[in-house]
């Protein structure tokens, strides 16, 4: 399409298209476009919030899925996906260049509130300063903490080479320690004159963000501050919730990441494109196969091939199943936040195991299945596997989700204690950017599978089930449909899998990617899971950027719990249902 | 009035029964494999706690763990492989492995090390002089295997590796080498497709 000639401005189809966007755009601030192409819109970033509020507001692009930032080594590149909950379809790329010295561009806060965790990750991680952010303080890393991770210049400890293949390894390749190899003979790299004995943390402060419903109680109480976690059973993983608490009311809420963060990231741009896949694995390790998929479908996107049929059935197939165990143990966990300690969380594990028998049959591992490749699977599945998914498809997982549904969700303990609880308003789920089971709990219809079909999720027939309420109530219910829709697909999957080949094209180790970059999305069990992948032709990623579910569901915790009592906020936090692995990265 | 409660109270009980209905239903045949089998499949009932250490789940054909090089053993005048008395190994005829390093290369956390066999004169040979896997780097992901084009590095069953320090972890040529016919045992079906590859080359 010709930049010139946004044809039918209004069809609201084309507005995934930056040429037309971009024409809009220009019709209220002339000076804001700085450049456009088919994949992305160039802002000016004195423009950059005049422009979001204009699409949000205007063009309904109300959702913002990802935000994140490129080094280019002389200037910072931030990057937005945008879309629409009611157009579905691709979403639009917005970007902003910023100077090297003294980055900044405007936040996007005051737009889309789901900006917040994400936009802190890219101060973390790449040191852009957001102007107007309410809270600009590191997420990942301590706040003291010496340095940008993810800037091409940064080396981390036990760094060895800029990229892999390290050539230490063949053909001279002695083994050595990694700790011997270290040039700085240290784990940890301090700030010039750190000294460990003299240094004070900077003081916590909790923000306190929307409190009016929490100043209900008429006695007159101080507020306390409590730490929970990192080491806590509910908190599934080293996540800390800094709690402010007026009696047992939840005043504030402030999620502490970082204790597991590995960087995911840097350890990608260092890696091969197909050394990273065995890395997805561990990000959301409940749903490796999920992950796999969706790193999968983003580098085929730039590599411009499709897998074979056969292998597009078994990769929805494993997506499937991984979906029920995992909303399946979902459904345990509430009910182990609740204090049902571990009985109805084992009914749920016990065909988990079975799932995960099935996995570590075809894949080799029940977890860490590292299973898909580019333009296909790694092995093909057995006969004998097809029969006991059908087996298990047809007669197991349908009788056991009924069982649950009447063991777990009539239970009048639970009934009172999730109804009217964490309620999270349509309007509001959109804005924090929450996705999966959250954010459909709150009644928005919106799934990747049907927005934007990846794979042959085209071919199925299924519903995307919606909560009214968006209490802890729907989005523990919205799993239980979410797992009998996946049955349905499961069902037509099996049925349908034709035979033949497995990968399109030879098993190549070594995937030359064209240059340029790709946002692959995926609906996982937790959520939308993005990949942001940057390619500059070599062997390895440019940039590689993860959109977790997890940790961008969490920006909405805060508003969920304000008011609730503290038990509750555990059962709140259950119902979002985070993987720390993802979390922190 | 609580008949949700009761209800799932109810289910409670009835698995508890259940659960001994299938243990009474194989008294006495607690340990017959194929049992075991049908006990931990798709099609078993009831929940069946296997005895570790002393009992041990099957592990499936494709199950990886740490990698190990396959060599071919030596033969004795009589064609079969010899023996070394010391070890009770099968000696080392040849290893498989060509050094060609792709293993290393394609090894997502750089966990292998090898050193490539020269000749006298200093000329490169296919051969590994050392080979070095450290097992507490290895992340199990099997592309080592999956892309070595002679066979010659394949997964492994055996997953109990605790050792009392750290070096023991790092594993060299003589500990990682396993017969052919080690391979061959845990993996039938990948062993017979190689085999019929190997043949129909061959015949070209």
């Amino acid at each position: 399409m010709v930049a010139n000639t946004p044809a039918v401005p209004d069809t609201p189809i084309h507005l995934t298209d930056p040429h037309v966007v971009a024409e809009h755009i220009k019709t209220q601030y002339p000076d804001a476009v700085e450049a456009v192409s088919a994949q992305c819109i160039v802002l000016k970033k004195e423009h950059l919030l005049d422009v979001a509020r204009y699409l949000h507001d205007n063009l309904a692009f109300d959702y913002l899925n990802n935000v994140t930032s490129v080094d280019w080594l002389d200037h910072f590149e931030v990057v937005y996906h945008l879309s629409s909950m009611e157009r579905g379809g691709a979403p639009l790329t917005l970007k902003v260049n910023t100077p090297r010295d003294n980055p900044s561009v405007p936040s996007l806060v005051p737009v889309y509130r789901g900006a917040d965790f994400q936009e802190r990750e890219v101060y973390d991680m790449m040191g852009i300063r957001f102007e107007g952010h309410p809270y600009l303080r590191r997420i990942l890393m301590w706040e003291g903490f010496e340095g940008y991770p993810l800037r091409k210049d940064y080396k981390e400890p036990y760094y060895e080479e800029e990229k892999k293949p390290f050539g230490s390894r063949w053909d001279q390749g002695y083994h050595i320690l990694a700790e011997d190899r270290n040039p700085w003979h240290d784990n940890v790299q301090y700030p010039a004159n750190f000294d460990a004995l003299a240094y004070q943390p900077p003081r916590d402060t909790v923000p306190v963000v929307e409190a009016t419903r929490a100043a209900l109680t008429r006695l007159r109480t101080d507020k306390i501050v409590l730490n929970f976690g990192p080491q806590h059973p509910s908190t599934h993983g080293v996540l800390r919730l800094k709690v402010t608490l007026d009696g047992e009311t939840v005043y504030a809420v402030e999620p502490v990441f970082g204790y597991l963060h590995r960087n995911h990231e840097k350890i990608g741009e260092r890696n091969t494109y197909l050394g990273n896949m065995p890395f997805t694995d561990r990000l959301d390790y409940f749903n490796a196969m999920a992950n796999n998929l969706a790193y999968a479908i983003t580098v085929e996107k730039m590599l411009g091939i499709k897998p074979p049929e056969r292998a597009e059935y078994i990769r929805v197939i494993m997506a499937e199943l991984s979906r029920w165990q995992n909303h399946a143990s979902a459904l345990g966990f509430i009910y182990n936040e609740l204090g049902a300690f571990y009985t109805p969380f084992m009914y749920a594990f016990e065909e988990r195991e079975l799932i995960l028998d099935l996995f570590e049959a075809v894949a080799g591992s029940r977890m860490m299945c590292n299973y898909m490749r580019f333009g296909g699977v790694a092995r093909d599945v057995t006969d004998d596997f097809i029969d006991k998914c059908k087996y298990l498809v047809n007669e197991r997982l349908p009788r056991r989700t009924d069982e649950l549904e009447a063991y777990m969700a009539k239970n009048e303990l639970f009934l009172s204690r999730a109804k009217n609880i964490g309620i999270l308003p349509r309007d509001l789920a959109i804005n924090y950017s929450t996705a999966g089971p959250v954010l459909r709990a709150s009644g928005v219809k919106y799934d990747i599978r049907r927005a934007e079909p990846y794979s042959i999720y085209d071919r199925f027939e299924f519903d995307i089930p919606t909560g009214t309420v968006g209490d802890l109530y729907d989005r523990f219910m919205v799993r239980f449909a979410e797992m009998r829709q996946s049955i349905k697909i499961l069902k037509q999957a099996l049925e349908q899998i034709p035979p033949g080949e497995i990968m399109t094209g030879k098993k190549n180790y070594q995937v030359r990617v064209p240059k340029g970059d790709a946002y692959g999305r995926a609906e996982n069990p937790k959520g939308e899971l993005g990949f942001y992948v940057v390619s500059d032709g070599s062997a390895n990623p440019y940039r590689y950027h993860v959109r977790a579910p997890s940790f961008i569901n969490l920006t909405a915790l805060n508003q969920m719990c304000l008011g609730h009592k503290v038990a509750d906020m555990i059962v709140i936090l259950g119902s979002i249902d985070i993987v720390m692995g993802e979390v922190d990265r | 009035m609580a008949l949700g409660l009761l209800n799932g109270l109810r289910y409670t009980a009835s698995r508890l029964v259940k659960t001994y209905l299938s243990d009474l239903k194989h008294l006495g045949r607690r340990y017959d494999d194929a049992l075991l089998k049908e006990r931990q499949s798709v099609r078993g009932s009831g929940i069946f706690t296997v005895q570790y250490p002393e009992e041990r789940l099957p592990a499936p054909e494709n199950f990886r763990f740490i990698p190990f090089l396959v060599y071919e053993p030596a033969l004795d005048e009589n064609g079969q492989p010899k023996i070394d008395p010391t070890t009770g190994k099968p000696v080392i005829g040849k290893q498989r492995c060509t050094a060609c390093g792709i293993c290393a290369k394609v090894c997502p956390p750089q966990c292998i090390w090898i050193v490539r066999a020269t000749t006298p004169e200093g000329k490169p040979k296919p051969q590994p002089a050392e080979f070095y896997i450290d097992i507490d780097v290895c992340m199990n992901c099997g592309l080592c295997a999956e892309f070595c084009p002679f066979d010659a590095i394949k997964m492994d069953h055996v997953y109990e590796l605790a050792g009392y320090e750290r070096q023991s972890h790092i594993f060299d040529i003589h500990t990682l080498s396993k017969p052919a016919s080690y391979h061959a045992q845990i993996h039938p079906t990948d062993w017979a497709r190689e085999e019929a590859e190997r043949k129909a080359k061959a015949k070209k």
